[in-house]
């Protein structure tokens, strides 16, 4: 029961204060319980499937796979690799960290995860061709390039200001999260 | 429309796992529960920050904020509003275009648009719970910073 409360503590204060906000700003009360709604429906919709795929993902796929593909060392193979996987997502960002944990545990490279991470978020295909629709094609485009550049330059930047043993500790700590 | 393909991808999946392995399906639905079960809290939390912060950040707030010349400073406002906000791309880009047609700025656009998919700020503690506090701060940070980059390319491309 402790060890429930705690676990959930962060959940519960942001119960709380969404409850206050209910009581004490009337006037945003309608709004606030709308968007949880959207919210709930559109979580409740994607949840279910990205968790199927997580687990087969897990049990089919072998470690060995990941590592040499996606292991240190490989190159420009292991990059285009991580762009397709998070290019062929679907869902918000905060999808994207359950999958990185799993890649962490089959032994996928840091950097490699951080350029799965970047194309999830910005480069996903389905929202490349509703930018492009939407905002035209010169801005779309534009921003596609610019992005992928952006997000190779982030992985770099992170991996590089991180020692060996740290990447190897993280990659362990986001592993035991996947459930094992 | 992507989450059907997602759908029909799982389901695809999972039936095709439970021809050739029953054994192994049902351990790849427990991993799935167990992973599931592991986040939820953190679920919940982002869940109702997002609801409280979207009641306040209304369109007509964004839209009075990256207005067409309001410059560096739309810029930053925008990023900044894409930084903490959690709107999905099918609502986000439909709204930006719109802004688009009434006068609002490229820059400022994408400036928005790529700090909102790329920074998460609400995100933060569930993606420090992954990461650690080092990564993921300089990930937001380096992300923040990129979408000023983003919105220099993104207006000089549209300009060509």
């Amino acid at each position: 029961m402790k060890k429930l409360v705690k676990r959930f503590r962060p959940a519960i204060i942001m119960v709380i204060l969404f409850l206050s906000v209910l009581i004490f700003v009337p006037a945003k009360s309608s709004k606030a319980v709308q968007s949880l709604m959207d919210q709930l429906k559109t979580m409740l919709f994607v949840i279910p499937p990205v968790f199927i795929l997580l687990g087969l993902f897990d049990v089919w796929v072998p470690r060995e796979y990941i590592t040499r593909h996606l292991g240190e060392g490989s190159g420009i193979k292991g990059i285009l690799m991580a762009f397709f996987l998070g290019s062929a997502a679907a869902g918000p960002l905060y999808g994207a960290f359950p999958v990185a944990a799993v890649m962490a545990k089959k032994g996928s490279s840091l950097f490699n995860i951080l350029i799965f991470i970047g194309a999830w978020s910005t480069t996903k295909i389905p929202m490349f061709l509703f930018e492009f629709n939407a905002m035209g094609a010169r801005f779309a485009v534009s921003r596609l390039f610019v992005s992928i550049s952006g997000i190779i330059m982030i992985a770099l930047i992170i991996n590089l200001s991180l020692s060996h043993q740290q990447r190897t500790l993280q990659l362990e700590r986001a592993a035991e999260l996947t459930g094992n | 429309m992507s989450t059907l393909i997602l759908y029909i991808l799982a389901l695809g999946a999972l039936f095709f796992s439970l021809v050739k392995d029953r054994k192994k399906t049902k351990m790849a639905l427990k991993k799935a529960i167990k992973s599931l079960n592991n986040i939820l809290p953190q679920f919940l939390a982002v869940l109702m920050i997002v609801s409280i912060l979207l009641a306040f950040f209304d369109t007509e707030l964004i839209s009075g904020l990256i207005g067409d010349r309001s410059g560096f400073l739309g810029v930053l406002g925008a990023s900044l509003i894409g930084s903490i906000t959690l709107i999905p791309g099918f609502i986000a880009f439909p709204a930006a275009a719109e802004l688009l047609k009434n006068g609002a700025g490229v820059a400022q656009l994408a400036a928005f648009v790529s700090s909102l998919m790329m920074v998460g700020v609400v995100t933060i503690p569930l993606e420090i719970s992954f990461f650690g506090k080092k990564i993921t701060l300089m990930r937001n940070i380096i992300a923040f910073l990129f979408a000023f980059v983003a919105a220099a390319v993104v207006s000089w491309g549209v300009s060509l």
